[in-house]
């Protein structure tokens, strides 16, 4: 099945790849942060912050693509500030098609690694406290081996999520094969002009194939998740 | 090394005031559920920040309201044993016990050295799934001391355990202040652990301390009895084994005379301490006869203390010791106990319990 796949096509997968991987991988410090503040800060605005992070998973999709491109296009607020202070352009570019994928992604992101770190008991952080652990150090010897397996299906996930990101990709960076045109917008490419359905197929097949393998991946890390709080 | 605490904090409606000292040997907080001893462990910890006050360990400030010094938790070096044991379930129990020394490479002693003075070799490689509750809370305490603490604060160590888990325990507990010499502060509300363990009594009542010093002197302090509760009160005699004969009762030598107890498993010449609950002790005006009861001391009554109830309190000296006698207010009266009065005190030799007997540990006079 993968031979069959044209050039047109494989660049569109390893498009999305590289999209969701790059997408993924930013956020994930932030997603980590964003998680702890939510399942154990204590401070004004917690509220908003946690409206925030899930906006993205309510908003229309072309709603947030939008937002997007009124901030981060090149004569936005924020674009304009980044283009001009560090040269770097989000719109209609690849780099604005993972900015797209994280944003869409990070509410699953966090909240599976919400669900790891209010699973970890603060009892045990106490524990180490008394035992000469420093805060980092609680973190880096308890808290983060313990919540690792949630982080990462955290990840996962949003990897999942970005590769079939699409309203609000298609509205910030457009379709630009090469540039923006990851799996999901090639298939609608494809179903636009005639004869395209078994190109648009074939790339069905492997949004299925990478969608149900992450889940399946992202089940079996959350299984670990609690086997090791179990202390098995 | 003596711990100083004087501290205030206000919970809810709850006015935690505390002021008492710990010296070196086991130093034991007692009061009833509720009383504030496990929010007063906890700001020696550094766990819980006092609204003022101090903290002193030895010439060492751990907390300071008017100097604004607040040691954080894991620079007080302070070994801290939890109710729960709270092991950390993603290391083994080697890496549990080594964890102080991981993170602050604090300790330099062997976990080995440790897990057999605690009896928990043969779990060294395990995980910490399946771990029974008292293997647990074994390892915890392990672990607390491989930190080296200046001061180990144990709060209700025994408390989530069941009878034969704590049974497990006691005698661990009565090595750790001989084989280490770390100084304990130890939480509990169960008089069979002040009696086996307490160099030192801080007895605590609505967040406040209403009596402190050896457990000889608070225990049988009648005004007391109160805060101990009425069942729990009783005496701890300082004992040294005289004989073993072979009919399996053990012979007791104690400041006021002989006790006769059932099989006490310890040889001859043995230190020990036995608790005499004020409920087991009968009084006599004179020395009984034809009685099958093994036990009887000659005492002088130094007070009695009638309360609300038909019960009062005597207390009594018996040679150098000092004995408690719970009996009802009709007695006392037709049998013309005041204070001043000779009697004679007689105990079942079977009502003291083999769990009120601790074996090689001094008494802190």
């Amino acid at each position: 099945m993968m031979l069959g796949l044209g050039p047109e096509e494989w660049q569109a997968v390893l498009l999305s790849l590289k999209v969701s991987f790059w997408a993924t991988l930013v956020s994930l410090p932030f997603g980590v942060i964003c998680a702890m503040a939510l399942a154990r800060g204590q401070f004004i605005g917690r509220d908003v912050l946690n409206w925030l992070v899930h906006l993205p998973l309510v908003l229309p999709p072309v709603v947030t693509g939008y937002l997007l491109l009124l901030s981060f296009g090149r004569r936005g607020p924020v674009g304009g500030f980044l283009y001009d202070t560090f040269g770097v352009t989000f719109a209609f570019q690849w780099t604005g098609a993972a900015l797209a994928a994280a944003i869409m992604a990070f509410p699953l992101m966090v909240r599976a690694m919400r669900l790891a770190i209010e699973a970890v008991d603060p009892k045990l952080e106490e524990a180490a406290a008394t035992l000469g652990a420093s805060r980092l150090r609680v973190f880096t010897s308890v808290t983060l081996p313990l919540i690792l397996p949630g982080i990462i299906a955290g990840a996962v996930l949003a990897f999942a999520k970005a590769m079939g990101e699409f309203g609000a990709t298609i509205t910030f960076v457009s379709n630009i094969p090469g540039e923006t045109r990851t799996v999901p917008s090639a298939i609608y490419a494809f179903l636009q002009v005639p004869g395209g359905e078994d190109a648009a197929l074939r790339l069905v097949v492997v949004a299925v194939f990478i969608a149900v393998a992450a889940l399946i991946l992202s089940e079996w890390l959350s299984r670990r998740v609690a086997r090791r709080i179990a202390g098995k | 090394m003596t711990l100083t605490v004087d501290i205030q904090r206000q919970l809810g409606h709850f006015c935690l005031k505390a002021a008492f000292d710990a010296p070196e040997g086991v130093t034991v907080l007692f009061g009833r559920s509720g009383s504030g001893k496990t929010s007063i462990i906890r700001s020696i910890a550094g766990l819980l920040n006092p609204d003022r006050g101090r903290i002193h360990l030895g010439d060492r400030v751990l907390f300071d309201s008017d100097a604004r010094t607040n040691v954080p938790v894991h620079k007080r070096r302070l070994g801290y044993v939890f109710q729960d044991s709270r092991l950390f379930p993603h290391l083994s129990v080697r890496d549990n016990l080594c964890y102080a020394s991981r993170v602050s490479g604090r300790g330099s002693r062997r976990p080995e050295e440790v897990a057999g003075l605690l009896g928990i070799e043969h779990l060294l490689a395990r995980r910490t799934h399946g771990l029974s509750g008292g293997e647990a809370q074994r390892i915890a305490i392990g672990r607390a001391l491989l930190a080296e603490p200046d001061m180990l604060l144990m709060d209700e160590p025994l408390a989530s355990l069941d009878g034969p888990r704590k049974a497990e325990i006691l005698p661990y507990l009565e090595t750790l202040r001989g084989e280490t010499g770390v100084s304990i502060l130890y939480v509990t509300h169960n008089m069979a652990e002040v009696a086996r363990l307490a160099t030192h009594i801080v007895l605590i009542e609505d967040g406040t301390v209403v009596q402190s010093g050896p457990p000889e002197r608070v225990l049988t302090d009648p005004d007391m009895v109160r805060v101990v509760g009425i069942r729990d009160a009783g005496a701890v005699l300082s004992a040294r084994v005289v004989a073993q004969p072979d009919d399996g009762v053990s012979e007791l030598a104690v400041s006021g005379g002989r006790l006769f107890l059932p099989a006490v498993d310890a040889p001859v010449g043995s230190e020990l301490r036995v608790r005499i609950l004020a409920q087991d002790v009968i009084l006599s005006r004179t020395r009984p006869e034809g009685l099958s009861a093994l036990n009887i001391l000659p005492v002088r009554v130094l007070a009695v203390r009638r309360g609300e109830g038909p019960g009062v309190i005597v207390q009594m000296q018996a040679g150098d010791d000092l004995l408690l006698a719970r009996i009802t207010r009709r007695s006392a009266d037709a049998m013309g106990v005041a204070e001043g009065a000779t009697c004679f005190a007689v105990m079942k030799s079977v009502a003291v319990s083999q769990t009120d007997i601790a074996v090689g540990l001094q008494t802190g006079i």
